[in-house]
């Protein structure tokens, strides 16, 4: 495992708009722009904005704010209510967007896309993505303040996770694999530069997370190409470091869990989902992807590490301090890419730093953030049924039989696992973890058992056959026992991240079309309002003294306020 | 590995390929009944400059500078990189995920490589090939020919048709397991007589009794039987049910939907395929493979 620096700039940064044609090909002088969101800001805990995809470093989603209860939320309502037209937009004429980037010749059509990202609030300003798009949209009504549009070169438009805020640039990734760096104030393009080889067949959806003077950016790719977490100067585009997540030479650690160089170098092990940030440590806690192929583990046997991985990088020189597996070989496409929650909290009665995950593949962890030292293994899962039993290390054994088979194999969960990117929450004042839990069963058939193993995801088919129910499950991250759980009627669950307040409040959805707040103590449902499934993950922030709630279901944004 | 993150609603432009994807990822089914994606070769043409990549949005090259390509591939190439270009038993690394073919434009990278051979890369050393250039070039395009035929999500070109045998179960085991834990509800001599001829493939058959029913059949109807604290009990077909809400249809076509408040009104539902999705938890594997080895001897 290896940090390399850069070697190399990125090509110079280019700034197209539709509006100011003669800036194409104009120098832009990238620095540090003062004013605006100061970085030293985000160590904040969550309270009055949402200034980055957690609302803050620590992955909680617990926000401070108070303002609605348990006892008064019934009485939330709607403050506005915006449609956002996320399919391709008319590029000329009066309703195109402000700014209009891309290496794209604007052929490649996209349809109408759901928002599926945190929206970052900052000042009167809301910050809205999806695939291609970004708008700015005015706090208090949803009104249209600035829209930009890439022109993509094409790729999986499956969703984009937000922007991110340094000083006064909005940065965001497209699905072809750049970095766009946006003029917070009016859309106005200010460079972009490659992150990934899109012929390689990388795309792109992540967050970029802000850490002082680092922006850290991961990508996608399914088919066997090596995962890696990048970090790029937010000024100027240029990369900091490249953090692979498997072996790329004999030399680098995990080498031996893998049957050959070129099987690791091939293995995956994606960053696509946000991780968390310890400022003490100056650590990057974040999850990679599943191993590659992904249903075929035969020519890749061993561990794979540093895939379905819990990794902390020092933020500065893109070293890994330490890692925990929470998938050894993986052959199921189940990441454990989901963001980790950096708890503050007590174990045996000792004061600790803490991580804790519900990972994909339906169990839950809960580690030292400083040392990575095991602490706690739990099934969240009801029906996960593919592990034969728990390593001395704290890893789930992954059963062979359990793999894609010719003659069909019984597996729980199904592809998108028990969690997946929506995001879990955690209570400091209940100590409870929030996550969604997904039981669906399918039947998973080997259908190419050449030895070589097959490509990406390909080699499998996979018979969805019903379910063993859905639920939203609070865990105690101590013991990792499930304290509360709300099994959601036949139908129920998935699509919605949670959010938790010091309201006493879990917010999410219930996929039957409705947001829905819970007690967070008990799991006493308490209010909902229909207004189609939720496509994020809930959020909160003060505006004009009072607490606002924002959820995004499909295209549409919802503001709720308390009076 | 985004997969769980696809959205279910199809591209416009994208078309069939995504509304594949997103079928796949619907799965949190209601019933479980949600057809499967069905192989990207299977789909309508799409237009070219709709595809993901560009090694799918490449023009096509001249079909006999690829049939050439292919003779020379055959000749020089395929002992170590395979028939299918993935690999083959002398070591050759699989050409359809390389980064250095992904990457190749006209041979720009490859070309240095076959002409010159290259050392020490992995696990192997590649000799040089002596080949003129118009063979050269000719192989370059039958490489790319190839990976413009990939499948979805990473997946290789689909290849022939292979015909894998998932009948691996015991039928006397399956029939006794039949007997204990299927006979309260199905018989061999009633619904399912004759099922091992009418549901033609086995895979077929083991998909649609552990499913509880074919891929797109209709449903037997849920019941549902509502009764408020003061008032005789309403009982219908069910249409909707969550926390808040349960609306449903009586026998004489009557709309009727219920505020939902905790455990008022009482809802009780009779669902048929309760009972199947009770059974996904206790099934080992054997005893799936067990009763498809019975129920297809029901001819």
């Amino acid at each position: 495992m290896t940090a390399t620096l850069a070697t190399h700039r990125p090509k110079p940064p280019r700034c197209v708009t539709a509006l100011a044609a003669a800036l194409l090909f104009a120098p832009i002088a990238s620095s540090a722009q003062p004013g605006g969101l100061d970085p030293a800001s985000l160590v904040a805990p969550l309270e009055d904005s949402w200034p980055t995809y957690s609302g803050d470093y620590s992955g909680r989603r617990y926000s401070k704010l108070a303002q609605v209860t348990t006892d008064n939320v019934h009485q939330l309502t709607l403050a506005w209510t915006r449609t956002l037209d996320s399919g391709m937009p008319a590029l000329e004429g009066n309703n195109a967007p402000d700014f209009i980037g891309g290496e794209g010749t604007g052929d490649f059509t996209i349809g109408s896309q759901r928002i599926k990202g945190s929206i970052l609030q900052v000042g009167d300003l809301l910050y809205v993505t999806a695939p291609d798009h970004v708008w700015a949209l005015d706090v208090r009504d949803g009104g249209e303040r600035w829209h930009y549009f890439w022109k993509t070169r094409g790729g999986p438009h499956i969703g984009n996770r937000g922007v991110a805020i340094w000083h006064d640039s909005v940065i965001f990734e497209t699905v072809d694999n750049y970095l766009v760096s946006l003029d917070a104030t009016t859309g106005e393009e200010r460079w972009h530069t490659e992150i990934a080889s899109f012929e390689e067949q990388y795309f792109s959806t992540m967050a970029p997370i802000v850490v002082g003077d680092h922006l850290l950016v991961g990508t996608g790719n399914d088919l066997d190409a090596p995962g890696f977490l990048q970090s790029f100067d937010p000024a100027t585009g240029e990369l900091q470091w490249k953090f692979y997540t498997v072996p790329m030479t004999e030399q680098d650690a995990g080498i031996e869990t893998w049957p050959s160089l070129d099987a690791a170098m091939h293995g995956g092990g994606q960053v696509w989902v946000p991780g968390s940030y310890d400022p003490e440590t100056n650590y990057y806690i974040f999850g990679t992807g599943n191993p590659t192929p992904g249903y075929t583990g035969v020519a890749r046997l061993g561990d794979n590490l540093f895939t379905c991985t819990l990794i902390a990088v020092d933020v500065e020189t893109g070293e890994m301090a330490w890692y925990f597996q929470t998938s050894p070989h993986d052959t199921h496409d189940w990441d454990s890419a989901q963001t980790p929650i950096l708890i503050d909290g007590v174990i045996d009665g000792v004061p600790r730093k803490l991580v804790s995950t519900a990972a994909r593949n339906g169990y839950f962890f809960t580690i030292d953030r400083v040392t990575g030292e095991h602490i706690v293994t739990t099934r969240y899962g009801a029906t996960s049924n593919w592990a034969s039993h728990i390593r001395e290390s704290g890893s789930p054994n992954p059963h062979p039989a359990k793999e894609a088979i010719i003659p069909g194999s019984l597996v729980s969960p199904v592809e998108g696992g028990v969690a997946n990117w929506q995001p879990p929450a955690f209570s400091p004042d209940t100590g409870l973890f929030y996550t969604q839990e997904n039981n669906g069963f399918n039947l998973l058939y080997l259908t190419d058992p050449d030895p070589r193993g097959s490509m990406g995801l390909g080699g499998k088919d996979r018979v969805t056959v019903g379910s063993g129910g859905n639920a939203l499950s609070a865990i105690d991250y101590r013991t990792g026992e499930t304290t509360w759980r709300h099994v959601w009627p036949v139908g129920g669950g998935g699509g919605a991240g949670v959010l938790t307040t010091a309201g006493g409040l879990v917010f999410t959805g219930d996929g039957s079309g409705n947001f829905v707040a819970f007690d967070a103590a008990d799991g006493d449902l308490l209010w909902n309002t229909r207004i189609g499934n939720i496509s994020n993950a809930p959020q909160t922030y003060l505006i004009d003294g009072r607490q606002h709630v924002l959820v995004a279901s499909g295209q549409q944004l919802f503001a709720f306020v308390m009076y | 590995m985004l997969q769980g993150a696809v959205t279910s609603r199809p591209v416009r432009g994208v078309g069939a390929l995504t509304l594949a994807i997103g079928l796949l990822v619907t799965n949190v089914s209601v019933l479980g009944a949600r057809p499967a994606a069905r192989p990207a070769a299977a789909q309508a043409p799409q237009a070219r400059d709709q595809r993901l990549y560009p090694a799918l949005q490449r023009e096509p090259g001249d079909p006999e500078v690829i049939a050439r390509g292919q003779a020379v591939y055959g000749i020089s190439c395929r002992a170590c990189h395979g028939l299918d270009l993935r690999g083959g038993d002398l070591g050759g690394p699989n050409l359809l995920r390389s980064q250095l073919v992904l990457k190749d434009d006209g041979g720009d990278l490859m070309g240095p490589v076959i002409r010159d051979g290259q050392s020490g890369a992995g696990d192997s050393s590649m000799p040089p090939q002596n080949l003129s250039d118009e063979d050269l070039d000719a192989v370059v395009e039958y490489i790319h020919d190839i990976l413009g035929t990939a499948s979805r999500q990473g997946g290789p070109p689909p290849g022939e048709e292979v015909e894998l045998d998932i009948l691996v179960g015991d039928a006397t085991a399956g029939q006794t397991y039949f007997a204990d834990r299927c006979a309260s509800c199905h018989s061999p001599t009633g619904d399912l007589q004759g099922i091992g001829a009418r549901v033609e493939s086995p895979k077929e058959l083991q998909d649609t009794w552990v499913r509880g029913g074919a891929r797109n059949a209709e449903r037997p109807p849920i019941t549902v039987t509502v009764t408020r604290p003061s008032g005789e009990p309403v009982s219908g077909t069910l249409e909707r049910l969550n926390d808040f809400l349960v609306v449903l249809t009586e026998d004489d076509g009557r709309h009727r939907s219920f505020t939902r408040r905790g455990d008022t009104p009482r809802v009780e539902v009779d669902d048929p395929m309760a009972a199947h999705r009770e059974m996904l938890p206790l099934y080992g594997d054997a005893d799936i493979h067990n009763v498809t080895a019975y129920l297809v001897t029901l001819q």
